[in-house]
């Protein structure tokens, strides 16, 4: 059971021993495996904070922001939102504890219903919420000018858009219920890079302006640390680090972490030294089978460095916390350590 | 083994005054618009661009295989001297998966579902090479191998679905260098990997590099990217190569208002931007209805009068620095182009 | 940041408007489309006109039976004098009431059935499916055949008490009923399968997530985001279970277990023409054309549809 963290006041946010697991048949009469796909993850978000979820594809993550809003119910653990337990409301009464729990999503040109216009679009949770259709007129149009769309774009269909332009239209849509927390799935991956910058700053503008916290989940941490006041670092299903981003970036502690962030590219400038990445064998183990102990043994770097200890592959890290800082590996402290000589110091620590 | 353009001797790939037209329902739509430039024996040169830039169309055109109703409009493309687009298409075929290779971006959809993982690597080597079969097999279980493919005899009996992402994305390189070409045309190859299967391809295309000299052009809109991986790079907009040179210098001092601009926009690793990233007003061009002068003109902060109504030409910054810019014209003042200052 | 400058709104008047226009223009491109199209309208006009004919289908005139087609009549007449054109039309009526209904009735319950069960899920999608696939087993024509005789041998004898309203209709209708009800059982089969599996797929998209999140009621969220998206599956059925529709009456009638005399009926029509093929052909060739050019009419515009409403109609090739 996670701790909350030590700045004042409950979670808005909360997952205890979260778990989502899928069944999937092994064949005719051969019983079943169970995916992991979110397999015991406890965490908070504070209000006005951002929570970044960051990990490869197969992690797990877009089944987490599903479990915390409910949209998948989860096969275990639990999700208080506001302080009131999600997990055990069903139909119309959890229809109304979730109704400030928003999401924005991935892909653009799937989250607009093609056949509505945009006007109806955004103003769906109105209407779902009763409110009559002149005062959902006037707050559409409000509601489009505050994400940069002309009140006039109410009578277009979402085909008429670009995918930068739709993600305003989805952010709009989730403004449209007034939600205390949106939990935004990766809605920066399948734009362009100059149209990524205008909704970053959207989005922090509207975080600013309405008091908003997020859920940003994504693979880029380039936008995560910009973005982002925490970060959570998922591994197949479950936390293998979460940190003040800062913190993360300048010193991260669990061996996966380093290495996603070695691998990152980032600018070289003129004179500086190429630095090679810590560049991890193979490809992340199916969610189906894990392998014992600790997930991330089979290819983890540090261990390899360390004589492939015995404890990696017996006993499963717990996540340990230290001054706001947790981790979960048994050799955390040697991270930092191992990474200067391999690597150089860490990219962050060289910007003034 | 890398060697700079402006060796005539070693020109590999010679592009002059590209032009692609696809005609629409809205007129002309000019993928690529007059785009020329060298790539040189065993160079790797980056393309960035955002999308709808005409980059990949570009790489396409160079292949011939622009799709239909598409054409290349006119220019040259010679690949050591010999003019490719006045090749019939048989001697074309020679050309393509021998002399140059391409991987794409998503490898599923290049790798054929129900075809076994080894024979598409032999197709390529024998639709170019009557070698016996049992030949053949070896040396495509080598390329296997030398992709990093473990165990590349068993695996070479496996379908693609058996594969990962990057396993596949590693048997394309493998498909495309198999008949050892001296250029190789990498279309977005990691966009749809991972963060670190991306680095494990990057660091599979530089071994391949170095160790036959194939000269590889990186398409990408991943700036980052390309100045890891790349000595040179050329950036497109609307169709036309905009600024060129060699990475670190355009990166470092970036020429053109649209590099810097784009620079500015891309959040970093290293350091968080106060006040949140610069962006660029308004968006790229409808290719079919450019605006005259400088495509970049409209969303340009430094805009001149010129720029609305004439379309820069070339100005070189440096030997093998040089940029599209009216701002550039005036050699003798440098242009007030600035970058954000990153603090954190 | 307003950057819509180019690009012009839509007109309202929506997605049926746009279809329309770009089937006219398929039409224009294909002149085989253009003729069933053509066609199409003819048969339908006819239907529609029937009672504004100069002669009544039902008028014998036995001093002027098995005329060849002459500027009288247009057509002929029949054994009994009736006037072909006027019989024609009528069974073109027939036809089109059949195929009206029987869409209908299969649309509604294939809609309900697959709905439902792609959205239900679980055990019911099971039950339901399981029991579509056995229907399926069955011979349509067959099963047809047998529901036919059935109801007809049910509704058609004298009957009291709680059926006997439903025999009522069944006379009034002239044996319609019973054709309506077979073709509506057995047509709803692949309509629901259509349905099913696109409501699986737009279950999951993420603006019905979205629409969840909103707090919507299943219900809302049915015929708010799925229904309008499963229109365009639901199209595609039609034009299938028109021209299946129309060709199973004309079997059934022709068997005799379609609708009842007089009530003129393209099947009928070319079975009593079967009969005379020797001596007066026409009484069958004017029938068969009819319902063949109908059908083949019928398969052209669905297909034209088909290629209307295919995502994936992208030519590609080298330069």
């Amino acid at each position: 059971m996670g701790k909350t963290d030590a700045t004042a006041g409950k979670p808005l946010l909360e997952a205890r021993d979260l778990r989502v697991w899928f069944p999937r048949s092994r064949g005719f009469l051969r019983g079943q495996d169970w995916i992991r796909a979110v397999d015991g993850i406890s965490l908070g978000v504070l209000a006005g904070e951002t929570l970044a979820v960051v990990g490869e594809s197969g992690c797990g993550k877009t089944t987490l922001g599903r479990a915390l809003s409910l949209l998948q119910r989860p096969t275990g653990g639990s999700v208080a939102f506001a302080e009131a337990d999600l997990t055990r409301l069903r139909g119309r009464k959890l229809r109304a504890a979730r109704r400030r729990l928003q999401m924005i999503f991935q892909d653009p040109y799937a989250s607009l219903d093609p056949r509505q216009r945009v006007g109806a679009i955004v103003g769906e949770p109105l209407k779902i919420a009763g409110v009559d259709a002149k005062a959902r007129q006037r707050r559409v149009a409000e509601l489009l000018e505050l994400v940069g769309l002309g009140a006039e774009m109410a009578s277009r269909l979402p085909r008429e858009f670009s995918g930068g332009q739709r993600q305003r239209i989805g952010i709009a849509r989730a403004l449209a219920a007034e939600p205390r927390l949106i939990i935004c799935d990766e809605p920066l991956s399948a734009l362009d890079v100059s149209i990524q910058a205008q909704i970053v700053n959207l989005l922090l503008t509207l975080q600013r302006q309405l008091g908003l916290t997020y859920l940003f989940i994504s693979h880029d941490l380039a936008v995560v640390r910009q973005i982002a006041t925490r970060v959570a670092v998922m591994y197949l299903g479950t936390l293998v680090e979460l940190a003040e981003t800062s913190a993360l970036f300048a010193a991260p502690r669990h061996p996966y972490s380093l290495a996603l962030l070695s691998s990152a590219p980032t600018l070289a400038r003129r004179g500086a030294a190429a630095d090679r990445p810590i560049l991890l064998a193979g490809d992340p183990p199916s969610p189906v089978r894990l392998p014992s102990g600790c997930r991330f043994h089979t290819r983890c770097w540090l261990r390899e460095r360390l004589g492939n200890p015995e404890i990696c592959t017996t006993e499963a890290p717990r996540l340990v916390e230290e001054g706001g800082h947790r981790v979960a590996c048994h050799f955390a402290a040697e991270t930092s350590r191992q990474a200067d000589s391999l690597m150089g110091p860490a990219p962050a620590a060289a910007v003034g | 083994m890398a060697v700079t353009s402006s060796d005539p001797q070693d020109v590999l790939l010679d592009v002059a005054d590209l032009r692609v037209h696809i005609p629409s329902p809205r007129g002309i739509v000019e993928a690529v618009d007059g785009v020329s430039f060298r790539i040189g024996r065993g160079e790797v040169v980056g393309i960035v661009g955002e999308s709808g830039c005409g980059k990949s169309m570009l790489a396409l055109s160079i292949m011939r295989l622009v799709p239909l109703p598409g054409r290349i409009a006119s220019g040259r493309v010679s690949l050591l001297g010999r003019d490719l687009l006045g090749l019939s298409e048989r001697e074309m075929r020679k050309v393509r998966g021998n002399e140059i290779g391409m991987i794409f971006q998503d490898p599923s959809a290049s790798l054929n579902p129900v075809m076994k993982i080894g024979r598409q690597v032999r197709e390529t080597i024998e639709a170019h090479y009557a070698l016996p079969g049992d030949q053949a097999r070896a040396r495509s279980i080598e390329m296997l191998r030398a992709v990093r493919i473990p165990e590349p005899e068993i695996r070479a009996q496996d379908y693609p679905h058996q594969y990962s992402g990057g396993m596949r994305q590693r048997v394309m390189i493998g498909i495309g260098m198999a008949n050892r070409p001296k250029l190789l045309i990498a279309d977005e190859p990691t966009t749809a990997l991972d963060v670190t299967v991306q680095a494990q391809i990057m660091e599979l295309l530089r071994v391949m590099n170095e160790e036959t000299g194939t000269a590889i052009i990186l398409i990408t809109h991943n700036i980052a990217l390309v100045s890891r991986a790349c000595s040179r790079v050329l950036v497109m907009y609307a169709g036309r190569i905009v600024e060129s040179g060699p990475t670190a210098e355009v990166f470092d001092n970036p020429q053109h208002p649209y590099t810097a601009a784009l620079l500015n926009a891309v959040p970093r690793i290293e350091s968080r931007v106060e006040g949140g990233l610069a962006t660029i007003e308004g968006r790229p061009p409808d290719l079919a209805r450019k605006p005259v002068g400088c495509a970049f003109s409209p969303r340009c902060a430094l805009r001149q009068a010129i720029c609305v109504t004439d379309q820069p030409g070339v100005t070189a910054v440096s030997p093998d620095h040089s940029a599209r810019c009216w701002l550039l014209a005036d050699r003798n003042s440098p242009p007030p182009v600035k970058e954000t200052r990153h603090g954190d | 940041m307003s950057a819509l400058e180019s690009t012009p709104a839509l007109r309202p008047g929506g997605a049926f408007g746009a279809g329309l226009t770009r089937l006219l223009r398929a039409a224009r491109a294909r002149p085989t489309l253009t003729l069933s199209l053509l066609l199409l309208l003819l048969v339908v006009a006819l239907a529609v006109f029937a009672p504004l004919l100069p002669y009544d289908a039902y008028r014998q005139n036995i001093l002027h039976r098995n005329e060849v087609p002459s500027l009288k009549h247009w057509l002929g007449t029949d054994e009994l004098g009736r006037d072909m054109v006027a019989r024609i039309a009528v069974g073109a009526r027939v036809s089109l009431i059949v195929a009206i209904t029987a869409t209908l009735i299969a649309v509604a319950i294939g809609v309900m059935v697959g709905t439902l069960s792609a959205y239900i899920g679980g055990v019911t999608d099971g039950v339901l499916m399981r029991f579509v696939d056995s229907m399926y087993a069955f011979p349509d024509t067959l099963f047809a055949i047998l529901m036919a005789a059935l109801i007809k041998g049910q509704l058609s004898s004298h009957i009291s008490g709680f059926l006997a309203p439903l025999a009522e209709i069944y006379k009034l209708s002239g044996g319609l009923l019973g054709v309506l009800l077979t073709l509506g059982l057995t047509g709803w089969l692949t309509t629901s399968r259509l349905v099913r599996s696109q409501v699986l797929s737009l279950k999951n998209t993420e603006y019905v997530l979205a629409c969840r999140l909103a707090g919507a009621s299943d219900w809302f969220i049915i015929r708010t985001h799925l229904l309008p998206n499963v229109a365009p599956v639901i199209l595609l059925s039609v034009t299938f279970i028109v021209p299946n529709a129309i060709l199973l009456e004309a079997g059934l009638s022709f068997m005799g277990i379609g609708v009842d005399p007089p009530t003129p009926s393209w099947g009928t029509m070319i079975a009593s023409g079967t009969q005379s093929i020797q001596s007066y052909p026409h009484l069958l060739i004017v029938p068969a054309l009819a319902i063949g050019s109908t059908l083949l009419a019928l398969n052209v515009i669905g297909d034209a549809l088909r290629d209307l409403l295919d995502p994936a109609r992208r030519r590609s090739g080298r330069a």
